[in-house]
């Protein structure tokens, strides 16, 4: 609580309690120290009391509706609450009659006033810390202390020490000492990453276990942390079209209450004294257009909008998901068509030997032989050779190797000629080969003149890209689509694979930009098109889809910067939940909106016939708002989707 | 030119009524108020004073709003 809050419960209680003992004392027992002093002491001391108790909870609220209307700013809160007490308290001196109501209402405002802004206080407060992933300090060693140092004083290149259960602040390499790192505020995983040193390092994580130190390759300003808080921070601004109707909504509602108000306390008594030849009842139709102006303060609906929002934002953002603004959350939650880049998203961009077919001899020794004749080459298929031997090449077994461009190697491995490349090096030599039925990138080798077999290298598919794709099926995605650069074989195999509906093969970047284009023609309805990438080479992609969903983010600037929606880890399962995070926020968003419209006019209508009293009207007001600012707090309960 | 500034508010229909008030003062092209985070983000016109720009946003914000504050 801050100062103005705790001023604020010190006066709703004092003021309470006076209620409450002036309630207890009625006005005939006040009428009895008329004999005592002069006729009509009582009624004036019973009304000094009520004035000084609406003196202690209502000035401040008087004082702001006289600034606003200095200030030609009439129509707002301060002054519908000034007016609808002061109009109480008038009828009440009028009648000698119930001053409770006049401070009761104005205490129940400032109650819901004081709730709504300790609510907020306490939920922006969650919601940051939530989001809390700043270091406060980073650690320098100097002449053998450790000193802390703000870390946005640290030069790219100088070595920081990170123990155990402190943020690493800095984005850096490891430069001694392994540990096990804590991503969770990041991506959103609880399994901890090991590193070691030459390791990268992303500021952000938690060290867990050892003592490293970490050499700086960013200034603090640059590292992922700042940028991600940047990203969060700003989130705010770019709004949705509910915050908009809804300031729109608020700004026509107040006046247009007001102004019904005025008509409700003049007309019907007009038309009664006038035409119909009855009492006008001016007190009554005073006490109804009262009634009204209780009602119309706009505040639970303006309060609870952004909040559900910005609770939606926060709580994806400890999912490893970071929307960049409540538009792309309300834009996430339409898409019926999710369109993904293949390499880096739906498969691990990493090359690895799926198989080897056919082998005439033990198929250990034919991956040797395969990895030593490739030996020379820094290709990511003969890396991927390497890998899958598992030992460094012994490099004296190899002699006078020979690259063919464009069809693969000859070489003497242990004596022995051999030829490791596709089928036409097999064709030139004037080998029989058998094709290959599976897709990927084959090499065929020969051994001695003679095929020796078939080694199958692919492109690994994630292993949640198909459960991702069902996912989004489930969810009632339309269509999704896959373009990839690859050949039209390595896709098809991947789109059936994972139950793609359809793909594009062969697609320079350019290309991708305008199938891309095609492809949000064919969208009507409203329906939103996401296209899902890794952000290294597809950033105008990424740019001109409806929502551009970048993944794999962590360290990848272009990403960060490009997309509206950055996935921290790169799991494409995560997509799905994006969505059903958007969803269930967008749901509480039009509960709200419903909820709140919907209880104020039926109590305005209730009102105008003289059903509903301040009381009612009260809740309207306060009770509204409470309960919609409670649910705009499920927002952030995003663990279970 | 944009700049963004902490501010101060009670209310989210008081934080609209800044965010008006502000994008309507002569030199600010567009000003976005964020109630959640409590921040003003500021866009000025070509060759405008920030400082002198911003002192005029904070008075026509207080007349709107008596009870807000901008930490300039």
């Amino acid at each position: 609580m801050n100062r103005k809050q705790k001023d604020m419960l010190r006066r709703i209680l004092i003021s309470a309690a006076l209620l409450v003992c002036l309630q207890l004392i009625s006005a005939q027992q006040f009428s009895t120290i008329d004999s005592l002093l002069f006729p009509g002491a009582g009624r004036w001391l019973r009304l000094a009391l009520y004035l000084v108790n609406y003196y202690i909870i209502g000035w401040g609220t008087l004082k702001k509706a006289f600034k606003g209307i200095m200030n030609r700013q009439v129509f707002d809160e301060n002054f519908l609450m000034a007016v609808a007490t002061l109009g109480a308290l008038a009828l009440a001196i009028y009648e000698n009659g119930d001053y409770a109501e006049a401070i009761a209402v104005m205490l129940f405002y400032q109650i819901g006033e004081w709730f709504e802004s300790y609510a907020v206080g306490k939920s922006r407060r969650n919601i940051s810390q939530l989001m809390d992933i700043r270091p406060d300090y980073a650690n320098i060693e100097q002449e053998g202390h450790l000193i802390r140092v703000d870390p946005e004083e640290v030069e790219p290149g100088s070595v920081i020490v990170v123990q155990p259960g402190e943020k690493v602040p800095i984005d850096g390499v490891v430069a001694e000492g392994s540990s096990a790192l804590d991503t969770a505020a990041l991506t959103g995983e609880s399994l901890p990453r090991d590193v070691e040193p030459g390791d990268e390092i992303i500021s952000g994580c938690i060290n867990l276990s050892g003592v490293l130190k970490v050499r700086t390759s960013k200034a603090f300003g640059e590292s992922t942390v700042s940028r991600i808080l940047e990203l969060v921070e700003n989130a705010g601004e770019r709004k949705s079209r509910q915050e908009d109707f809804i300031s729109k909504f608020a700004r026509v509602y107040t006046p247009a209450v007001c102004y019904s108000a005025l008509a409700l306390a003049l007309l019907p008594p007009l038309v009664r004294l006038l035409f119909m030849g009855l009492a006008p009842l001016w007190g009554v139709w005073l006490y109804r257009a009262l009634t009204f102006l209780v009602i119309s303060c706009p505040c639970a609906l303006v309060i609870s909008i952004p909040l559900s929002f910005f609770a939606g934002i926060g709580g994806a953002s400890r999912a490893g998901i970071l929307v960049k603004g409540s538009n792309f959350l309300e834009a996430l939650s339409k898409t019926d068509c999710v369109v993904f880049d293949k390499t880096g998203t739906l498969t691990q961009g990493v090359f690895e030997v799926e198989g080897i077919h056919h082998s005439t001899m033990e198929e250990e020794k034919l991956l040797e032989y395969a990895a030593l004749a490739e030996s020379a080459s820094s290709h990511p298929i003969s890396r991927s050779l390497q890998k899958a031997h598992g030992r460094e090449p012994d490099r004296s077994r190899v002699e006078d190797i020979r690259e063919i461009s464009g069809a693969g190697v000859l070489a003497i491995v242990d004596g022995r000629q051999v030829a490791a490349g596709n089928d036409k090096l097999m064709k030139q030599l004037g080998v029989e080969y058998k094709d290959c039925h599976s897709v990927g990138t084959i090499i065929h080798m020969a051994v001695d003149g003679k095929y020796a077999g078939h080694i199958l290298i692919s492109d690994m598919i994630k292993a949640h890209a198909k459960a991702a794709v069902a996912a989004l099926k489930e969810l009632g995605v339309r269509k999704t689509v896959m373009l990839t650069g690859d050949s039209e074989a390595v896709a098809e195999h991947v789109a059936s694979r994972l139950g793609i509906d359809s793909f594009y093969s062969r697609l320079l970047p350019g290309d991708k930009v305008e199938k891309l284009e095609r492809l949000l023609a064919e969208e009507k309805g409203g329906g939103k098109l996401a296209f899902v990438g890794d952000g290294i080479n597809d950033a105008p992609v990424l740019a001109r889809a409806d929502i551009g969903i970048a993944m794999g983010a962590l360290g990848s600037d272009a990403a960060i910067e490009a997309a509206d929606v950055v996935l921290m880890d790169d799991d494409p399962l995560k997509i799905a939940k994006a969505i059903k995070i958007s969803r269930k926020c967008l749901g509480i968003v039009y509960e709200n909106i419903i909820f709140a419209i919907g209880i104020k006019l039926a109590c305005l209508i209730l009102g105008a016939l003289g059903i509903a009293n301040m009381w009612l009207a009260i809740f309207a007001d306060v009770g509204v708002m409470v309960l919609a600012v409670l649910n705009a707090m499920r927002c952030l309960l995003v663990y279970k989707l | 030119m944009k700049k963004t500034y902490k501010i101060d508010v009670d209310c989210a229909n008081c934080a609209d009524k800044m965010e008006r008030a502000a994008a309507a003062t002569p030199g600010v092209k567009s000003a976005r108020v964020n109630y959640m985070a409590l921040k003003m983000t500021v866009e000025f016109q070509e060759g405008q004073e920030e400082s002198t720009v911003m002192e005029q946003v904070l008075k026509n914000c207080k007349k709107v709003e008596s009870d807000c504050e901008i930490f300039l």
